[in-house]
């Protein structure tokens, strides 16, 4: 119970200086909201105008805890740029971001654990060798390029997928996820790679432990021994590095949009901190805030579950 | 009082374009182009014919990040596509004539301060609604401000009132005779008591359907359009602000037509796409603060622009696409663009040489350009410019910065040396286009200032002759050049790429995207 | 008592020695003036003249992906100098002495190090603004809490050792323990988490230049922005997108097969007792 109330204050206090933070550098960067909106038909009545009625001209703190209390309340506020609620315009975004983490993640343990356990298998042999080779050459190409190379040959030379073709999940779902196997194999590949080496280590280290010489004496076979046995142990730092795993995705994720031209959370981030959009930028870094500090304390827990011999101070 | 009766389109020719300073908003762009539509069908079939009906998918690079409402929209590329859904009383063509629409008559007194409109009388509104005196009324009094005292566009401040004298006529009357105001009143006729931003309804060939930020926005046909209608059933803008990806969608077929190409890009595309060539419609040049040093001696200035050999830069930038200019008037603009000015300096860089030592600069000095980063033909502009200037001896040190630093330090602060930009059109005037280099303008961001130049504009302004007016902004354009107060490049090329069998692009002399005339063939 | 050489230290010496002389060539001399254009020779395939082609300005792309490679290099030189000085002293310090100092600082390195540190780093410069300076400052900046973590690990585990006792009972000066003694113990601990911030800071900046935010096309060719440039020219240029992409992995592949081979012994000697905190 202490437990869950500590890490309950720390998640509070992380996101408040988070906000904070974010808060805080809007003020000192140069650069107003308004600047963008009226570009070139700027002059100084219609700035001051435009600023009261974004309501800048209160003083920084005031605004803050304005914008604190509403988002506690669930009200995220109002873009400057599309003049629409954040709610709104981040609820279809959101949902698209959380599509290609989540397929591309489900990716990272399809294609990771079969590959992993079998390198551990088969350790030292000569199929590892060059397996290991490549994987260490996978794990050196940063996902964006990757994507750039599945662009050419998948979409551009075998035409399996038009380039920039997004489609809406409400309009037509099944091309939806068709077009987000590329974007989230791109992201996939190399995280496997890291995944697939980790896995691999630890399954050979634990091997070598004593239990598994008592479990061999018992007369398992050694496939037995290592899915019954050498898993549950080997699995416990590959959790911890999922959890890293999938926080990397999201960031991940933002880059590869830019790839395929998908229209979610990382491109509305980046054109709404050039745009100085506080409202939206604020809300994106919180879910995405909310989203790395929760996955952690999931893994934390996860450990738990699986090594019951971890008990939390 | 008696009342000239004109044509509009008469009367337009002369009006044509008020040039709100469009520094072709970095990257939002701000241009078009007027030239004849070339058509260059890099596939063949002038032959094929039109059919009605059909989705059209157009890919657009900049997202309409921006107010929708047609009254506060500043954005280039909202205009752009809004174009397509609200109409004014009176609706510019390709030629730059302005066309009656909501109203189908215009008489202006000849003391050029009383326009007189007539209604159409078969215009509906995109919710079946016919467009009364009282929509009129309830547009433009929102427009001018005259409730709040806050014009939402800056022309419609020398509004002095509006009249509906009976249920078909509309009466504005100005504070001061200004004949080019016509092409103010393209602003969006809508409906009385709506709220824009909420509902959207116009009167144009398209009616809103949805927009979904950096995604898409749907318009579709309007089946009581009073004109011509559109060909196509609906348009979806895509937006892919991305233009690698822009160009790979459009060669996988998933967008129907791009429009603001480079010719690099249109090179990538191949065969099998319609390529339409046209001019952005605004003035490139190296623009020159005029008032830090070296750049206050009009003989520098004067010096520099026989430096610069705007064909090689057209080569680089566009295999030689783009039309020169010699003064802050742009070819389109055909009634007030002097031909002549364009080759007063002709590129001579011994001479320029000759001149920077005659007035002490035998080696040269340093300058620098500062030119917005996300406007990739300026950057690359800047960087041949360097290279030109490079053999006069003067070393140019190249400054990129985001288009919100560059508004603010460039445009608003005018704290920089020098800059190149697009300088363009947003109404159809010639007197915006030069009105910013009048002493005291507040958008006069080069600081040029010249006594001559503000007694012939203020002539040019007051003057209800259109001969004498097209010969006082011919002089403007004259007293620009002679002065060096630029150094003017050229009008960009713009081009448009169509796949998938469309047909039928045509541009304006605006910075706007008319759907309706485009088409599908076979 | 190793089973095999340490391949991943041999050959990650040997690919980064080799790319570090190429870009320490291309400090000097280049084959072609990195910027200079030609309207002749735009987007040309490899040839004998131009080993990587041109690019759309006619650009010898083998020029510029050197210049870039040294860009991103010094950047990334100097990120983890500041990041590796800054970490190791606060690391140092506070694994050293311990106490609530201790606890609160790995608090916030914790809630650091839980984000993705590119995530962070793009952030950071867009909204910094971008630019050389700013990414080198940022990237720095972000390093500290991992470099103050790993450092701190080792001096927590030094400080009890019995060679560290038995200074201070010689009355040693702490800063001299710590520096002198401690310092030099914990070395291959920081060769590996150097190797792994050059990793990063390849990875980053080339990120935030692909996305734009990175560094301006003015200062310099950049491998991130020209693998941005050549998504264009995918089709009828494809080098030009290979070879930004390439000599990106090429870099990354180097650092962390160092870090690999750095931290090898520990991970492989059959004989290591499994550690479980």
């Amino acid at each position: 119970m202490r437990y869950v109330l500590k890490k309950a204050g720390i998640f509070i206090l992380t996101l408040l200086a988070i906000s904070l933070i974010v808060f805080i550098a809007f003020q000192v960067i140069p650069g107003d909201p308004t600047t963008r909106m009226l570009g070139t038909q700027a002059t100084p009545e219609k700035v001051a105008a435009l600023r009261e009625e974004l309501g800048l001209n209160k003083p920084g703190i005031v605004r803050y805890f304005n914008w604190l209390t509403d988002f506690l309340k669930g009200d995220f506020g109002s873009s400057y740029t599309y003049h629409m609620p954040v709610n709104e315009l981040i609820s279809g975004k959101l949902s698209i971001t959380a599509a290609l983490t989540g397929m591309s993640f489900l990716m990272v343990l399809a294609i990771s654990f079969p590959l992993g356990i079998l390198r551990a298998r088969f350790a030292h042999s000569i199929p590892d060798r060059i397996a290991m080779v490549f994987n260490q050459i996978i794990m050196s190409i940063p996902s964006f390029f990757i994507g750039i190379i599945f662009t050419y040959v998948f979409g551009l030379v075998f035409k399996f997928f038009t380039p920039g073709d997004f489609v809406q999940r409400a309009e037509n779902p099944a091309a939806f996820w068709g077009y987000m196997v590329f974007p989230a194999l791109a992201i996939a590949i190399p995280k496997s790679a890291m995944v697939v080496k980790l896995l691999r280590s630890s399954m050979i280290r634990e091997m070598s432990e004593d239990y598994v010489r008592t479990a061999y004496s018992r007369g398992n076979s050694r496939w037995q021994v290592l899915r019954s046995h050498v898993m549950r142990n080997a699995i416990i730092p590959v959790v911890t590095f999922l959890a890293v795993t999938l926080v990397d995705i999201v960031a991940g994720s933002i880059i590869i949009e830019q790839v395929f031209a998908i229209p979610g959370l990382g491109r509305l981030l980046m054109t709404s901190i050039i745009g100085r959009d506080l409202p939206v930028v604020q809300t994106i870094i919180m879910i995405i805030s909310i989203a790395v500090i929760t996955v952690n304390y999931i893994a934390d827990i996860s450990y738990k579950y699986i090594d019951p011999r971890i008990r939390f101070r | 009082m008696r009342h000239t009766k004109r044509t509009i389109a008469l009367f337009l020719a002369t009006l044509m374009m008020t040039a709100a300073l469009s520094a072709c908003s970095g990257g939002k762009g701000n241009e078009t182009s007027t030239q004849p539509p070339a058509e260059t069908p890099n596939a063949d079939n002038n032959s094929a014919e039109p059919v009605m009906g059909g989705d059209l998918t157009v890919g657009i690079a900049q997202d309409l990040d921006d107010s929708l409402d047609p009254h506060k929209m500043v954005s280039a590329g909202t205009r752009e596509v809004m174009f397509n859904v609200f109409e004014g009383l009176v609706k510019p063509d390709t030629a730059g004539n302005l066309n009656p629409a909501v109203a189908s008559d215009v008489e202006i007194s000849e003391t050029g301060d009383t326009f007189t409109f007539t209604l159409r009388d078969d215009v509906l509104f995109h919710n079946g609604n016919p467009v009364t005196v009282k929509d009129v009324n309830y547009s433009l009094s929102r427009v001018a401000g005259l409730d709040t005292g806050k014009p939402l566009i800056d022309e419609f401040s020398a509004v002095e009132s509006i009249d509906t004298p009976d249920d078909k006529t509309v009466v504005i009357k100005l504070k001061e005779p200004n004949i080019e105001f016509l092409a103010s009143l393209t602003a969006a006729i809508i409906p009385d008591g709506s709220d824009p931003t909420a509902d959207m309804i116009g009167t144009g060939p398209f009616k809103f359907v949805s927009r979904s930020p950096q995604d898409n926005i749907i318009l579709e046909k309007f089946d009581g359009y009073w004109g011509t209608p559109a060909y196509v059933d609906k348009v979806t803008y895509k937006i892919i602000d991305n233009a690698e990806a822009l160009i790979m969608s459009l060669k996988g077929g998933a967008l129907d037509l791009v429009a603001h190409l480079t010719s690099a890009q249109v090179k990538e595309l191949g065969d099998n796409f319609t390529v339409a060539e046209g001019t952005m419609n605004l003035v490139q040049a190296v623009y020159l603060n005029n008032n830090v040093e070296p750049f206050n001696n009009m003989k520098v200035r004067q010096a520099l622009s026989y430096a610069i050999d705007r064909n090689a830069i057209m080569d680089y930038l566009a295999d030689g696409r783009g039309t020169a200019v010699g003064s802050s008037m742009y070819p389109a603009f055909k009634k007030y663009f002097r031909p002549e000015l364009v080759d007063h300096y002709k590129y001579d860089a011994e001479k320029a040489k000759q001149l920077l030592a005659d007035v002490g600069y035998p080696e040269g000095f340093d300058m620098t350009i500062t030119v917005p980063s996300n406007y990739k033909p300026h950057v690359e502009t800047a960087e041949v410019v360097a290279q030109q200037m490079k053999a006069i001896g003067v070393t140019v040190d190249i400054q990129t910065v985001d288009w919100e630093t560059w508004l603010s330090e460039v445009y608003q602060g005018r704290n920089y040396q020098s800059t190149i930009i697009g300088v363009d059109a947003s109404t159809m005037t010639a007197s915006a286009m030069l009105k910013r280099f009048t002493s005291d303008s507040g958008s006069n961001f080069v600081n040029f200032s010249d006594p001559e130049y503000d007694k012939v504009f203020k002539e040019a302004v007051a003057c209800t002759d259109d001969a004498e007016q097209i010969e006082l902004y011919g002089e403007l354009q004259t007293i620009l050049t002679k002065n060096a107060a630029n150094l003017y490049i050229q009008d960009l090329c713009d081009l448009v790429a169509m796949g998938n069998g469309v047909k039928g692009y045509e541009f304006y002399p605006l910075y706007v995207m008319d759907m309706s005339k485009v088409y599908f063939t076979k | 008592m190793r089973k095999t050489p340490n391949y991943n230290l041999i050959f990650g010496c040997t690919l980064t020695a080799i790319t570090v002389s190429v870009i320490v060539l291309g400090f000097f001399w280049t084959p072609f003036d990195p910027d200079a254009m030609s309207s002749a020779e735009k987007s040309m395939a490899p040839s004998l003249k131009h080993l990587l082609g041109t690019d759309n300005f006619g650009r010898d792309i083998l020029s510029r992906v050197m210049e870039g490679a040294g860009t991103t290099l010094s950047i990334a030189f100097l990120a983890v100098s500041i990041g590796a000085t800054f970490g190791t002293i606060i690391g140092a310090l506070t694994g050293y002495f311990g106490g609530t100092a201790d606890e609160i600082i790995m608090r916030i390195n914790d809630a650091i190090t839980a984000f993705p540190s590119i995530l962070l780093a793009l952030v950071a410069v867009s909204i910094t603004g971008g630019g050389k300076t700013n990414i080198i400052i940022v990237l720095g900046i972000l390093f500290i809490p991992s470099f103050a973590r790993v450092v701190r690990g080792e001096f927590a585990k030094q400080r009890d050792m019995d060679y560290v006792k038995n200074a201070k009972l010689m009355g040693v000066r702490h800063t001299r323990i710590m520096f002198v003694h401690i310092l030099p113990n914990i070395a291959p601990v920081l060769l590996s988490a150097v190797a792994i911030g050059f990793n990063n800071a390849v990875l980053a900046e080339a990120s935030m230049s692909f996305l734009g935010v990175g560094i301006r096309p003015t200062e310099s060719a950049s491998l991130g922005r020209m693998l941005l440039d050549s998504q264009a020219y995918l089709f009828s240029a494809p080098w030009q997108a290979l070879s930004a992409g390439c000599a990106i992995s090429i870099l990354i592949l180097g650092f962390s097969l160092i870090s690999e081979g750095a931290s090898y012994r520990p991970m492989w000697r059959p004989t290591t007792k499994r550690r479980r905190k």
